[in-house]
């Protein structure tokens, strides 16, 4: 029995660790491979930090476009003035100690062919694997009267955190006693699906303390509640009774800025302070690179690798991904998706088995008030037949009610998924 | 001939270590990949910032297996915990439960403040 040294390289790659081939072989160089990440958010900066955790040898490039890290998590506290836009603003420096190279910079096109990502600046990276978190962009288009910078400023979607979350803030603070705050969320899916009516209750916890005489018109575009309905209903129709109208079925025509009107199908709506949430799709990165595969907005994904159905080479977290069943688009999840790239794109570059049977679980907490906050839980197991992750039934599920035992376990879940990323 | 009686000799040498070795390194990384999940609330490898959620590096085995199954029975009262602990199978949780009693305990590293810039 014979085999040669090329098929013998290549069978051990597969079936065991290449450190054992490199002790016997020679093998092993420096680095492991490079692996360009583009976008810090949840799922970037978390796959950055596990391919440095997991594995030292893996060169590792994080391109992101702000030098510094907003929480989207929290940031409805910003605007009921439970805590301020410092307390969820964070740096990259963990994630340089540990090795990260980060290029404060923008990546405007992949070559997936020569297998390198071009800068805003025009400098190139080259990588082995790519791994692309652009979070979500929105879809100005069918919307006229808020296609200028001005009109998206005047009426901001505060949607991601930053600047718009400050900008809203101030609006509210100016707003006067017995003026209409004037909420239009998009249809699912959409990031966050508890966000809006946690910023109904954030902004309602502020009026009531500061102007009373308030009214806060929520207008949604899905047919209900889609996420915590009782727990939600409970705070309405307790604490905040009499301040909240709900408005199901609301889908957005237009915005008249200078008229301060929410257009509808059916109705006009003006306000004293107007939020608008648009439509929204994975960043255009994802569309330029071609990873978008549904409806125009998502990008479709292998769940054991998080590799794009569509470019090979090129990996796709967080709320960019076409979610798997059931999948919320959050912050939790992108965590999740950021830590099976990192375990799979390790074992692709090593020539070690992918993990076929990941799992992984989703928190998100929604704070009623500035103590009290309640959850919504579940768990992702991957199944070979359908070849996604699918909640396993009988577990995950939402509080009993709101309490201040998970407001503490709220802010605790907050420290600990910052750390997880950039610590 | 001698080459490649040489490379045979290698080959089987190296199979036995990388069945047993492979094997083993294997299963210690798919429990990591698993316990991973668990990092989001209770910390990188279970250091947990502030010890809330509680930090689980460094605990006994038995102690976190004991727990996660009284959680999975509802016969332990817990927010969610109840509700998590039902995702998972007994082998699962014993193979996370493996993963954190051998984490090493100790400050976790939390993320850096930084200036608002905007």
């Amino acid at each position: 029995m014979t085999f040669s040294r090329r098929e013998f390289m290549k069978w051990m790659a597969a079936s065991t660790g290449a450190a054992a081939v490199a002790g016997c072989a020679g093998m092993g160089g420096p680095s492991a491979g490079r692996v360009v990440v583009i976008g810090g958010g949840y799922g970037g900066a978390t796959a950055a930090r596990y391919l440095k955790l997991w594995a030292p040898d893996i060169d590792v490039t994080m391109v992101e476009r702000s030098d510094v890290f907003v929480s989207c998590p929290i940031s409805n506290l910003v605007l009921g003035g439970n805590t301020q836009i410092g307390t969820i603003t964070m740096g990259y420096d963990g994630l340089r100690s540990r090795g990260v190279n980060i290029v404060r910079d923008e990546a405007v096109a992949v070559d997936a062919g020569a297998r390198q990502v071009r800068l805003a600046s025009g400098k190139t990276l080259a990588y082995d694997r790519l791994i692309v978190s652009p979070g979500i962009d929105f879809m100005y288009d069918s919307i006229p009267g808020l296609k200028s910078a001005d009109a998206q400023n005047r009426v901001p979607h505060a949607w991601k955190a930053g600047p718009q979350t400050v900008a809203l803030r101030k609006q509210l603070e100016a707003m006067r006693d017995g003026g209409v705050f004037v909420f239009q969320v998009p249809m699912m899916p959409y990031r966050c699906p508890p966000g809006p009516y946690e910023r109904v209750c954030q902004v309602a916890d502020y009026l009531k303390k500061a102007k009373p005489r308030s009214k806060i018109l929520l207008l949604d575009s899905n047919p209900d509640i889609v996420s915590k309905k009782g727990l939600f209903l409970a705070a309405w129709n307790g604490m905040y009774k009499g301040m909240i109208e709900y408005r199901p079925n609301s889908e957005l025509a237009d915005v008249d800025v200078r008229g301060m009107t929410v257009k509808l199908t059916f109705d006009s709506v003006k306000g004293d302070v107007l939020n608008v949430v648009p439509p929204h799709g994975a960043g255009s990165i994802a569309r330029q690179a071609g990873l978008i595969t549904a409806n125009q907005r998502w990008c479709g994904v292998d769940w054991l690798t998080m590799e794009s159905v569509a470019v090979k080479g090129v990996h796709v977290l967080g709320d960019a991904t076409l979610s798997a069943p059931a999948m919320p688009k959050s912050a939790s999840m992108a965590n999740q998706h950021g830590k099976i790239c990192a375990a799979a794109i390790i074992a692709l570059l090593k020539g070690e088995p992918v993990h076929q049977e990941p799992a992984v679980m989703n928190t998100c907490y929604s704070f009623v008030d500035g103590r009290s906050a309640m959850h919504v839980t579940s768990i992702h197991q991957y199944d070979k037949g359908k070849k996604t992750l699918l909640t396993v039934k009988g577990a995950g599920g939402i509080s009993k009610a709101a309490s201040e035992i998970e407001g503490a376990y709220a802010w605790g879940w907050a420290r600990n998924i910052w750390a997880d990323a950039l610590g | 001939m001698k080459p490649t009686l040489f490379h045979a000799r290698c080959a089987f040498a190296l199979l036995a270590v990388g069945f047993a070795g492979g094997a083993a390194a294997q299963e210690s990384v798919y429990a990591r990949n698993l316990a991973s999940a668990c990092f989001t609330c209770h910390g990188t490898d279970g250091r947990s910032v502030g010890g809330v959620p509680p930090a689980l590096a460094g605990k006994s085995k038995a102690e976190l297996l004991e727990i996660m199954k009284a959680f999975k029975s509802d016969k332990r009262p817990a927010t969610l915990m109840h509700q998590q602990a039902k995702g998972y199978s007994d082998q699962q949780l014993e193979a996370i439960a493996g993963y954190f009693a051998g984490a090493k305990p100790g400050p976790a590293s939390a993320a850096p403040s930084a200036r608002v810039n905007f």
